[in-house]
């Protein structure tokens, strides 16, 4: 079991979203964050302040997956996410020690197989 | 001499009517960007309404350079000549048959000519650059609005027939709407139109928009007499209730189709309402004007629930909820207009056919000059200039990249530049707190 952490643009949430149903990849939580990656700083102006924005907003998608579906899922999020420029975002795997489903008590591989799923 | 003389025409309550009902109309419009602001994404917040203040920007000066000439000079058939350009000769004598001074009357239209113009950006928002659009509205308000004008307002062939147009149902209402159909062919969809669900941001602003337009309205069809007259005092009390009756039957035509009565839709009736009694305001009485609130908005229902199933991404339904009910409230007049109650003419119902031939006249000649001109206008100027931005900057929002500024700044990582240091060289994520 396998934590697939993608920081992703924002404005390309919805297709990392659309990439992951393709691939039948359910259960996933997403959060907005802001971050800072490397990209090109961004230059706003109000009125006489002039700043420059070093934390990018990103949208983190967390998906719990057995083994088998870990290259499926990153595949998934960089397909949706990939635009070329920096700033397109990270993947990070992280061994997931336990996951239990609290309706029903399952854990583990069941816990994070999706109802009717694979 | 001659002021003694203007002033004996002038009609004091008249004219202090007429400089109240020409500020509420100016407030429309950052009413309508609000209106706007609300429907799209936040990502595209200030540029939304920043078309609007564009459009005050723009359209007043090209109204003042040519357009009031253009509309208001002479009474050519098809267009006005250029006597007032630069308002040349436009003082504090009264135009003929009027009360107020022509200063006046000329602030007055002004504001519709820059509301036209900001209704038009609804088919465009998210994706025309902010320079295309404002070249677009210096362009749109001197070649489409001031022709139409002319012909509804202005003496022109609409008007001297015999149309009856009382507050703008062709020049603003028809106008915009068709003109935005046009816009939203040529510029096209938004990139990820049909494919993503592209969601309103705040319902609220759309709510206080509507309300703020409503309260203005009274200024746009109240001052469309140009006096406090009977015509004017109908039109007033019609918009009252017309947009009533709009709202009731919407809430129905609601609760049938989704058994919810949704808040973006009353705030959309609310406008159809008021724009039902745009052309008729001061010409139908207050039981048709009931009438045409509750009839009027079945069409402009309908197509708000078709248009966005097909290709043509007019993005904030101008056509629908101002080119369909203005075209609608055009040719209830030459239904149910009545000489008891406006003193001019009747309609159909009561004996008078030609008024309703005159009036299908300007529901088709109308959309025909506002669709064609519009579309021609946009396509030669987007041989000139790039009219949308690329699909990168589309996605990150029109905000930060045609206006460098977003609309709900968090200042969180966000660093001062400060003359001295310049933007050369690395710097740290997060600033540092003051010691």
């Amino acid at each position: 079991m396998k934590l697939v952490i993608g920081i992703v643009r924002p404005e390309k949430a919805n297709d990392v979203l659309e990439a992951l149903y393709r691939a039948e990849v359910r259960g996933v939580s997403m959060s907005r964050v802001q971050g800072h990656g490397g990209e090109l700083d961004r230059v706003e102006t109000y009125r006489g302040t002039t700043v420059q924005v070093g934390l990018a907003d990103k949208v983190r998608f967390e998906i719990a997956v057995s083994d088998d579906f870990v290259d499926t899922t990153i595949e998934a999020l960089c397909e949706g996410a990939r635009t070329g420029d920096v700033g397109d975002g990270k993947i990070f795997v992280v061994p997931l020690e336990r996951a239990v489903r609290i309706r029903t008590g399952e854990t583990d591989r069941s816990a994070v197989t999706p109802v009717g799923g694979h | 001499m001659s002021s003694i003389l203007a002033a004996a025409q002038i009609d004091t309550g008249d004219t202090a009517w007429m400089l109240v009902a020409t500020a509420l109309v100016l407030m429309m419009t950052p009413a309508l960007g609000l209106f706007y602001a609300g429907l799209v994404r936040s990502k595209n917040t200030l540029n939304t309404f920043m078309m609007s203040i564009g459009a005050i920007a723009v359209a007043l000066v090209t109204w003042a350079a040519f357009g009031y000439s253009l509309a208001f000079d002479g009474s050519g058939d098809l267009l006005g000549g250029l006597h007032y350009a630069f308002l040349h000769d436009v003082g504090f004598t009264p135009r003929e048959g009027m009360t107020i001074p022509h200063l006046v009357f000329f602030a007055f239209q002004t504001t519709f000519c820059i509301i036209t113009v900001a209704l038009v950006s609804g088919a465009v928002v998210e994706r025309m650059r902010f320079g295309s659009f404002l070249l677009f509205a210096a362009l749109w308000s001197i070649c489409v609005y001031p022709v139409l004008a002319h012909w509804g307002f202005g003496n022109g062939w609409l008007m001297s027939g015999g149309t009856l147009d009382f507050a703008g149902g062709v020049a603003v209402e028809m106008a915009s709407g068709f003109s935005a159909l046009a816009a939203a062919l040529v510029v096209r969809h938004r990139k990820d139109y049909g494919r993503q669900a592209l969601l309103p941001h705040n319902a609220v602003y759309v709510l206080l928009g509507a309300g703020l337009l409503w309260f203005g309205w009274f200024g746009f069809n109240g001052g469309s007499g140009f006096n406090v007259g009977q015509n004017s005092v109908l039109a007033f009390t019609n918009t009252l209730i017309t947009p009533a009756c709009t709202l009731v039957v919407w809430f129905a035509l609601d609760l049938i189709r989704g058994r919810k009565v949704t808040a973006i839709g009353a705030a959309t009736a609310i406008i159809v309402g008021c724009v039902l009694i745009t052309p008729a305001g001061g010409f139908i009485s207050p039981g048709w004007a009931m009438a045409l609130g509750a009839l009027g908005a079945l069409p402009s229902y309908a197509i708000i629930v078709w248009r966005p199933r097909t290709r043509v991404d007019e993005t904030l339904d101008v056509l629908a909820a101002h080119g369909t009910a203005g075209f609608v409230g055009i040719l209830f007049i030459g239904l149910v207009a009545q000489r008891a109650w406006n003193g001019i003419s009747d309609g159909i119902v009561y004996g008078n056919a030609r008024q309703l031939l005159w009036q299908a006249l300007a529901a088709l000649a109308t959309p025909a000059y506002a669709f064609c001109a519009t579309f021609v206008l946009l396509k030669l100027l987007g041989l000139a200039v790039p009219l949308r931005t690329s699909e990168r900057e589309e996605g990150l929002g029109m905000d930060v990249t045609q206006h460098g500024e977003e609309a709900y700044a968090s200042g969180e990582g966000a660093i001062l530049v400060s003359p001295e240091s310049g933007l050369e060289g690395p710097r740290p994520v997060a600033q540092p707190s003051p010691a």
